[in-house]
């Protein structure tokens, strides 16, 4: 992520990174304070003062042919159509936004 | 802005991206696929915890296969070749990839270890990933098929607490069943469990030491490989 940030920040001559917006999911695997924490020990040059902000989204799970909701903890099928369930939200690991000074 | 060189107060500028953080090792997993499609191997990522049989299910597989598909294996540890050891020891190809502290492969450790090993002479090349239910299931490795072992002594709730893990399975082999008799472990309620965290659950029963269900994983192994488009049936 940061490669990707840099890279951003070089192509627009930036001179430094105000600003990230990552979004993780409820079942990603990662979880968003160890992120964080992470993060804070990768943090320097263009980074050093860059503030994190993590968007979290829950894990919703429905019905890819009538879209119906499965409820949290049920079974992941459609009790109408009797087919399996598709995650909506829940599985995203995301860089969204960077915000950055530029002379 | 100053007028005579250009100079002038920093501003904001925000920049939309829709980037996966982990995409540098989704394009290593690309690579490793598409050299197991072009090479004819049906790359399977075998994950569980610590002591869920891994190991016993590849001697198993190995044993069952003799003379129906070159197998070989991929051990990933912390520490030490052992499970390596154990597979070459019944005649599979196997290499060790030790990972340190890691508690996970990724796709490059994987396609490192490719570099030494006679995978393009294989039908079926089993990764068995770091004993761990959690880091191992978000990181693509290339491989065709995702499979976890789940052992009958570690508790049919573990899919519940574990669901990242169990959602990525394409199959559950549920292992150790010959010891159903002497535990408490009820088959419906990890079933159950599986239903709410699997999309499409698939549970196999087996058992490497009786040798029980290992035909069957073995068709289904042979199923899901004639499933996948390789360049060498």
């Amino acid at each position: 992520m940061v490669d990707r940030v840099e890279q951003e920040a070089r192509a627009r001559n930036a001179t430094s990174i105000s600003r990230l917006a990552v979004r993780i999911g409820a079942m990603s695997g990662v979880e968003p304070e160890l992120f964080a924490s992470a993060f804070t020990l990768c943090r320097e040059g263009m980074l050093a003062a860059t503030e994190l902000d993590i968007r979290r989204s829950e894990a919703v799970w429905a019905c890819p042919r009538c879209a119906a909701a499965i409820p949290a903890g049920g079974v992941l099928r459609c009790a109408a159509c009797g087919i399996p369930a598709k995650m909506v939200t829940g599985d995203e690991i995301l860089l969204e936004q960077i915000e950055m000074e530029v002379p | 802005m100053c007028d005579s060189c250009g100079c002038g107060d920093p501003s904001k500028v925000s920049v939309e991206v829709h980037d996966k953080i982990l995409s540098a090792n989704d394009r290593t997993a690309a690579h490793n696929r598409e050299h197991f499609v072009e090479g004819g191997v049906f790359a399977v990522n075998l994950m569980g915890s610590p002591g869920a049989g891994k190991t016993a299910v590849l001697e198993a597989t190995a044993r069952a296969l003799a003379d129906k598909g070159r197998i070989g294996v991929i051990a990933g540890d912390l520490e030490t070749e052992r499970d390596a050891d154990r597979l070459r020891a019944v005649g599979v190809p196997a290499a060790a990839i030790t990972t340190g502290s890691a508690c996970h492969l990724d796709a490059e450790m994987v396609h490192k270890s490719l570099h030494h090993f006679p995978w393009r002479e294989l039908d079926y090349l089993f990764v068995e990933n770091v004993g761990n239910l959690v880091c191992p299931a978000i990181y693509d490795l290339g491989q065709a098929v995702n499979v976890v072992a789940l052992s009958v002594t570690e508790g049919e709730d573990k899919p519940l607490k574990y669901p990242v893990m169990f959602r990525k399975a394409d199959l559950v082999l549920l292992t150790k069943v010959d010891l159903l008799p002497h535990l408490d472990f009820r088959v419906d309620a990890v079933l159950d469990a599986l239903a709410r965290t699997m999309p499409q659950p698939e549970v196999l029963q087996v058992a490497a030491r009786t040798g029980a269900g290992v035909p069957e994983w073995i068709a289904w192994l042979a199923a899901r490989r004639a499933g996948v488009k390789l360049r060498r049936p």
